[in-house]
C-alpha cells in the first residue's frame, strides 16, 4: 500500500477545494433540498462572486469591497433569474439556469467584456490583500505526509470557518418558521398558496441566499488559486454540488459538509489508485495516465445512479421521508 | 333542523336570486377552456354563515368555480366580492390571507413535514415566517400558542395521535381531516371544501359532518361540493346545483333534491347514477 495515495486523498478532503464545494453546496441545499428549486446553474453564482472579487480589485478598490460586490452581484443574479422564471414549473427554472450559467460565462470571455474581465485570460494576483493578512508564522504545520504551509492552512482555517458559519446561518433560517414554510413549497406549492403564504416571495428569497452563500465559495476558490478564468465555471461545478448534496442528503444540515468531503476524498483516491495501477502495468496497455480523468468521471456517474438507486435520502437523511409518496 | 333558524328563510329558490347577507358576490363570471365554457355564472351570492353545498354532474364547473374566486384560475370575464372588496386580480395567497381558504380535491397534504408542522404553517400573522423576522424576531411566544392551538384541533380531528408523524404516513381519509383541520388554522371567514368526505369512512363522515355545522353555528361560512346527497340532504342550509357550467338550480336541500331540472341535469349525463366520487 503506498500511504502517499492516502495522505493525499485526506489532504484533498480537508482542503480549501472541499470547503468550497461544502460551501457551494450549502447553498445550493438551501435551493434544492429545502425549498425544491432546481436550480442547474448554481456555478453562476459562484462565477459572478469570483469576478466580483477580481474585478473590483483590478479596478483599484479594495478587497473587502470586492467581496461585497461579488455577493451582491451573485444576490442580484438571483432576483433576476427569479423573477421571469419563478412563476413557472420547476422544469422551466433548470433549463433557464443552466443556460445563464453558460451566457455568463462565455460574456465573461468574449472579447467584449475584456476591458473588465480579460476574457478568455481571466484575472490573477487580486487576493495579496488577503494574504497579507495571514496571522499565521512561516513554516509548515502538521506531521507525517500531511503538512500545510502557511498559506494553504490560512485559506483553509477562513474556509472552513465560513463553511461553519454559513451553517449556522442556515440552521437558523431552516429551524425557523421561514424554514418550515419553504419546504412547504417544496412539497406543494398550490398548498402553500391556500394557506396565504407568497410562495414567490420565498422562492426568491432562497434563490438569492443560495446564489449569496454559492457567491462566497466562487470567492474562496478565486482567492486560493489567486485566479479567475471564464472555462473554471463550466456546468460541471454544479453538478459536483448537485453529487454532494445528493451525497449528504438533500434538506439536511451536515449533508453539505460531509458530502464535501467525502466526494473530495474519494475523487482523489480514485485517481491515486487508478495511476498507481496503470502505472504498474495492472491494466496491460489496455489505459493510459490520460484515461484516469474520464475514467473518474465515469465512476462517479456510475456512483451517483447507485446512490439515487440505493440510498437516495443520502448520508444524513432519514430513510422514511424517501419513502413517502409526493402527494 | 337548521331551517328554521336560517337566514335563508324566505329567499326564492331561483338560480342567481340575491340573498340577505352575501359574503360573497359573483357576476358575470366566465371561464372558458377552448371552446368549453367551464365556468358561465351571471350572478351568484353565498349566505353569510350558512352551509351551502355545491352538487352537479362530473364536469359541471365546481372545481372551476372554486378555482376562480380562490384566485387559482383566473376567468376570461367577470367580477366577484368577498366582504364587498374585489377580488378580480387579487393572488391565491392574499385571498386567503382575506379570509377565503380552500382545500383541494386531491388533497394537497405536506407529506415530509410532520402534521404538526403542517398546521403550524397554517397559522396567521407567525413573525418567524419573513426572513429577518427569522433571523431576529421573538417567534417562539406565538409558536407556543400556535402549537397550543394545533393540537387542540387536530384533537377534535382524531389527529392528535398522529402530530409528529410525517403527514405523509397518514391515510388517504385521515389526509383530507388534515387538510381541514390546516385550513382552519388560517382562521377564514368562509372555508371552501371541495369534496371533504370522499374517501373518508362513514363513522369518520358522522363527525366530520358535525364538525362542519358546529364551525357554521360559530359564524364561519361553509361553501363544499359533494356527491354523497345524504350528506347535502343532512346539513346543508343551501343547495347549489351547476350543469354545464351553469347554475341551473339552487334552494333549500328539499326543493332542489326534488327540482326537475336537477334530476334532468343527473340522470340526462349520467342514465339515472347518481355516483359518489
Amino acid at each position: 500500500m503506498n500511504w502517499g495515495i492516502l495522505s493525499d486523498a485526506i489532504r484533498t478532503a480537508v482542503g480549501v477545494p472541499a470547503a468550497a464545494y461544502a460551501l457551494s453546496s450549502i447553498g445550493l441545499n438551501l435551493q434544492f433540498g429545502y425549498t425544491g428549486l432546481l436550480n442547474f446553474g448554481h456555478v453562476a453564482s459562484m462565477l459572478v462572486g469570483a469576478y466580483g472579487l477580481a474585478i473590483t480589485v483590478d479596478l483599484g478598490g479594495s478587497m473587502w469591497l470586492g467581496i461585497v460586490m461579488g455577493i451582491a452581484a451573485a444576490v442580484f443574479l438571483g432576483l433576476l433569474i427569479g423573477i421571469p422564471t419563478l412563476r413557472l414549473r420547476a422544469d422551466y427554472l433548470a433549463i433557464v439556469t443552466i443556460a445563464v450559467g453558460e451566457i455568463l460565462r462565455l460574456v465573461v470571455r468574449s472579447s467584449w467584456a475584456a476591458p473588465l474581465t480579460n476574457g478568455k485570460y481571466g484575472i490573477q494576483r487580486f487576493a495579496n490583500a488577503f494574504f497579507a493578512l495571514n496571522p499565521i508564522p512561516a513554516g509548515h504545520y502538521g506531521g507525517w505526509d500531511l503538512a500545510f504551509d502557511q498559506r494553504a492552512l490560512w485559506v483553509m482555517l477562513v474556509g472552513w470557518s465560513l463553511v461553519g458559519l454559513t451553517t449556522a446561518f442556515v440552521w437558523k433560517l431552516t429551524r425557523s418558521p421561514w424554514g418550515r414554510v419553504i419546504r412547504a413549497i417544496r412539497e406543494d406549492e398550490d398548498a402553500a398558496r391556500s394557506l396565504g403564504k407568497n410562495v414567490f416571495a420565498y422562492k426568491l428569497q432562497s434563490l438569492m441566499i443560495g446564489g449569496a452563500i454559492g457567491a462566497l465559495a466562487g470567492i474562496l476558490l478565486a482567492i486560493d488559486q489567486q485566479n479567475v478564468t471564464p472555462d473554471t465555471y463550466i456546468p460541471l461545478l454544479t453538478f459536483y454540488a448537485f453529487t454532494i448534496v445528493i451525497l449528504g442528503g438533500p434538506g439536511t444540515l451536515f449533508g453539505p459538509i460531509i458530502g464535501s468531503v467525502i466526494f473530495w476524498f474519494l475523487f482523489e483516491l480514485m485517481d491515486g489508485i487508478m495511476t498507481g495501477a496503470v502505472l504498474k502495468g495492472w491494466f496491460g496497455g489496455l489505459l493510459d495516465t490520460t484515461d484516469i480523468g474520464p475514467i473518474r468521471f465515469a465512476l462517479f456517474g456510475i456512483g451517483l445512479m447507485w446512490l439515487m438507486a440505493f440510498r437516495p435520502q443520502g448520508i444524513f437523511g432519514k430513510r422514511e421521508e424517501m419513502l413517502i409518496d409526493g402527494r | 333542523m337548521a331551517a328554521e333558524i336560517s337566514p335563508l328563510t324566505g329567499v326564492a329558490p331561483k338560480p342567481g336570486i340575491s340573498k340577505p347577507d352575501p359574503i360573497v358576490v359573483a357576476d358575470d363570471l366566465r371561464r372558458f377552456f377552448g371552446g368549453l365554457r367551464a365556468v358561465d355564472v351571471d350572478h351568484f351570492e353565498i349566505q353569510r354563515g350558512t352551509i351551502t353545498s355545491l352538487i352537479g354532474p362530473n364536469g359541471a364547473g365546481k372545481t372551476t368555480l372554486f378555482n376562480l374566486l380562490s384566485g387559482f384560475d383566473r376567468p376570461q370575464q367577470g367580477h366577484w366580492h368577498l366582504n364587498g372588496g374585489p377580488l378580480v386580480g387579487i393572488p391565491a395567497f392574499k385571498v386567503a390571507r382575506k379570509g377565503m381558504v380552500r382545500t383541494f380535491q386531491l388533497t394537497k397534504s405536506l407529506a415530509r413535514l410532520t402534521v404538526l408542522e403542517n398546521m403550524l404553517v397554517a397559522a396567521k400573522d407567525q413573525t418567524g415566517e419573513s426572513f429577518w423576522g427569522s433571523l431576529f424576531g421573538r417567534w417562539r411566544h406565538i409558536e407556543e400558542v400556535n402549537t397550543a392551538k394545533a393540537m387542540q384541533s387536530l384533537g377534535s380531528f382524531d389527529l392528535a395521535h398522529m402530530a409528529n408523524e410525517y403527514a405523509g404516513s397518514l391515510s388517504g381519509g385521515q389526509r383530507k381531516l388534515l387538510e381541514m383541520a390546516r385550513a382552519l388554522m388560517v382562521e377564514p371567514e368562509i372555508v371552501m371544501l371541495d369534496e371533504p368526505t370522499a374517501g373518508i369512512n362513514p363513522a369518520l363522515t358522522e363527525s366530520l359532518l358535525r364538525h362542519i355545522m358546529r364551525l357554521r353555528d360559530e359564524g364561519m361560512t361553509v361553501v363544499f361540493i359533494e356527491h354523497d346527497m345524504d350528506v347535502v340532504q343532512e346539513i346543508s342550509d343551501w343547495v347549489v346545483c351547476m350543469s354545464q357550467g351553469q347554475i341551473i338550480a339552487e334552494g333549500p336541500p328539499g326543493y332542489v333534491a326534488r327540482n326537475k331540472a336537477v334530476i334532468d341535469a343527473y340522470l340526462g349525463e349520467h342514465h339515472g347514477v347518481i355516483e359518489d366520487e
